[in-house]
């Protein structure tokens, strides 16, 4: 009667099974992240000091633990790395300046239309990344409809263009990731009771006080949610600078792109790589204990 | 600061012809209210009667439809809620999470442009026994330490009037009983107007000075908890507060300030001041502890009615109900405290019952019975 020995045994030591329940649910997380990106992350670090084996072919490298690759991936591509935090930054701020008065009037003002609003948020996500991008490309282009209204209005001359400049690549990266900007704010203002908004009418602060002392500190979770899931991608992103920037609008992303797609560099791109997420790293360790969030979060 | 309240704001909170409509629900219906200063007052009722409306209006948390809110010969009707000398505990508290106690606490001094907060927060706190926990955070705090908090932060800006809005509903029955006592002293301390809205009789009566009982957006009566429960003037009053037996009878003549009433057969004499009805055809009303149970052919005094079957019979500790039953098919309640004076009885024995007639209200004949029964079970 093994079936029945079972049973009991089961029954005898109640709870075993409960306290597995948690690492069986983190298991398949777990396997994905070590074999998606442990592993090549791994073999990053591994490539990231190679050198080129002497009278080799291109692309074979040895491993020789060469750490000066990293400093001089870094001092060679120093102007991409900072042009790509500068255009990561303007671009959050830019989509925090457009996403955070959406989002609240979505939360607060958009009664029966809320879910309307929601979609057309995340609708640009039903097409690819690639496509918007290139279509602000014909947006922005000299036959574009920017660029004509501007022109008609004598605001810009007759040969200016705005495509192919870091204008261009800046208001692409806002709004590639503004709704993921949106989305996190609009998320944490929604949450708020809206009595704490009375609370804080009924003690003496008018709207704008209320806004600036309640509602804004309230919503800080989903700013900085916000901010770290724009800044982070726009710092790496290289689609944007590729379709819409020129040679000197060249932002980290595209270096990585070029010395491991085309010129087979694969120990510079490796280490710029691990420079990029270290920088990143401590840009949002830093970012998070100045924001003092933890306790809302 | 602008928005600094006027201190000169200050006296009777007059509601005149207070009126609130939501699309198709009238909420308050022409309300006209007088509250004098200093006072603890219960606006009491079941839910949806348009008490919450009507502190909200008060609060400026809503805008009257038409109808007028004084404050003193202020009149706060147009007056934007940050600008009234008015501060309300919420249902729920709404403490500031983000914010300390002390910060919470400090709030409303510190919009006002107030600098040093320091001294009356840590007065308020002190009475609110609660000075230890000011570098807390509200989520921090136990369910009644967040409500006295919530009392705190409002009584430190010394309001002309403190809105409650059913302030302890979500306390349990014990910490309920405490605070209830301890809101009614901190009220005595501090001097403020109190109006406290709650559907709980029993937090109404313990704690108000003057309770006005709502129902469908009007005002049914309004007197202290004594005089509201001995003598109501409708049954949704009497069933609102308390328990009722009603027994209809028609009034026989009136002889100076006695009225003679024909009860199911039997007649009976009640003081004409305690008949609120002009009608022949009356209700008449007596609470269940006022009737006193007689063994057949014992001596009573004041009202008698005979002929009644105990039904049922149960023991309770201090008091024992019984349900008896009259001759006409009625069953009516009797709660006799057990100190010895009522006979042993068993079910199934007849009985005889009296009653003082200072103790009987009587009611338009036409009221409905059943008006304010669910209100009183809510709770």
């Amino acid at each position: 009667m093994a079936f029945a020995h079972a049973g009991t045994a089961t029954v005898s030591k109640p709870g075993r099974a409960g306290k597995r329940i948690p690492y069986l649910l983190l298991l398949p997380g777990l396997l994905w992240l070590l074999l998606f990106f442990i592993l090549p992350l791994i073999n990053l670090a591994e490539t990231s000091t190679k050198t080129p084996i002497a009278g080799g072919e291109t692309g074979a490298y040895e491993q020789t633990f060469r750490l000066q690759n990293y400093v001089d991936a870094f001092s060679e591509n120093s102007a991409q790395f900072s042009r790509s935090f500068i255009y990561a930054l303007l671009s959050t701020l830019l989509a925090l300046t457009i996403s955070y008065p959406l989002a609240y009037a979505i939360a607060f003002k958009s009664g029966k239309y809320k879910n309307i609003l929601l979609v057309l948020v995340i609708a640009p996500f039903f097409t690819s990344f690639l496509l918007r991008t290139i279509a602000w490309k014909q947006i922005l282009g000299a036959e574009g409809p920017v660029i004509s209204v501007l022109r008609s209005l004598h605001l810009i001359g007759a040969d200016t263009s705005i495509t192919a400049t870091a204008l261009a690549v800046v208001t692409g990266m806002t709004y590639n990731f503004l709704p993921f900007m949106t989305l996190p704010i609009y998320a944490s203002l929604e949450r708020i009771d809206p009595r704490l908004m009375e609370a804080s009418g009924d003690l003496y602060a008018n709207g704008l006080t209320t806004f600036r002392r309640v509602t804004f500190p309230l919503s800080m979770p989903g700013v900085v949610a916000g901010t770290l899931l724009t800044f982070i991608p726009a710092a790496g992103d290289y689609v944007n600078a590729q379709i819409l920037g020129n040679p000197t609008t060249k932002m980290i992303g595209n270096v990585i792109d070029s010395r491991f797609f085309r010129i087979v560099d694969y120990p510079t791109a490796a280490a710029l790589s691990f420079t990029l997420m270290a920088a990143i790293l401590i840009l949002v360790t830093v970012y998070i204990r100045r924001a003092g969030t933890d306790e809302l979060v | 600061m602008a928005n600094h309240p006027d201190a000169a704001k200050t006296g009777d909170l007059k509601l005149s012809s207070l009126t609130k409509r939501f699309a198709d629900f009238l909420a308050v219906d022409n309300l006209d209210l007088v509250i004098p200063k200093g006072s603890f007052f219960a606006l009491l009722g079941p839910s949806g009667c348009g008490k919450t409306t009507t502190l909200r209006m008060i609060a400026g948390l809503e805008e009257p439809t038409s109808g007028k809110i004084y404050l003193g010969d202020t009149d706060l009707t147009d007056t934007k809620s940050y600008r009234r000398p008015v501060n309300t505990v919420f249902q729920n508290y709404a403490l500031f999470p983000h914010l300390t106690i002390f910060e919470n606490v400090a709030f409303g001094l510190r919009r006002r442009g107030i600098k040093d907060v320091k001294e009356p927060v840590e007065k308020v706190l002190a009475l609110v026994e609660l000075a230890h926990l000011r570098d807390r955070k509200p989520t921090q705090l136990s369910g009644g330490q967040q409500q006295r908090i919530a009392v705190a932060r409002a009584i430190v800006n010394r309001p002309a009037l403190l809105l409650l809005d059913e302030p302890l509903g979500a306390l349990d029955l014990k910490l309920r009983r405490q605070m209830q006592i301890e809101l009614k002293w901190i009220q005595t301390e501090v001097g403020i107007t109190f109006v406290h809205v709650t559907h709980d009789q029993e937090e109404a009566m313990t704690m108000a000075d003057t309770i006005a009982v709502m129902n469908e957006g009007r005002i049914e009566q309004l007197g202290s908890p004594a005089d509201l429960y001995e003598n109501p003037k409708t049954a949704f009053v009497a069933n609102f507060l308390g328990q009722s037996n009603f027994i209809k009878g028609t009034l026989e003549s009136t002889s100076g300030a006695d009225q003679f009433v024909n009860l199911q057969g039997t007649r009976i004499v009640i003081p004409a001041a305690r008949n609120s009805s002009t009608h022949k055809s009356l209700l008449v009303g007596i609470r269940p502890e006022k009737f006193r149970i007689h063994n057949v052919g014992d001596t009573t005094t004041g009202n008698k009615l005979e002929g009644g079957i105990v039904t049922d019979i149960s023991f309770v500790g201090v008091s024992t109900q019984y349900q008896v039953e009259m001759p006409w098919k009625q069953e009516l309640m009797i709660f006799e405290q057990n100190d010895g004076g009522a006979p042993n009885l068993r079910k199934g024995d007849a009985v005889t019952l009296s009653w003082e007639p200072h103790f009987t209200f009587a009611l338009d004949g036409d009221e409905d019975v059943t008006s304010g029964l669910s209100g009183a079970d809510a709770e």
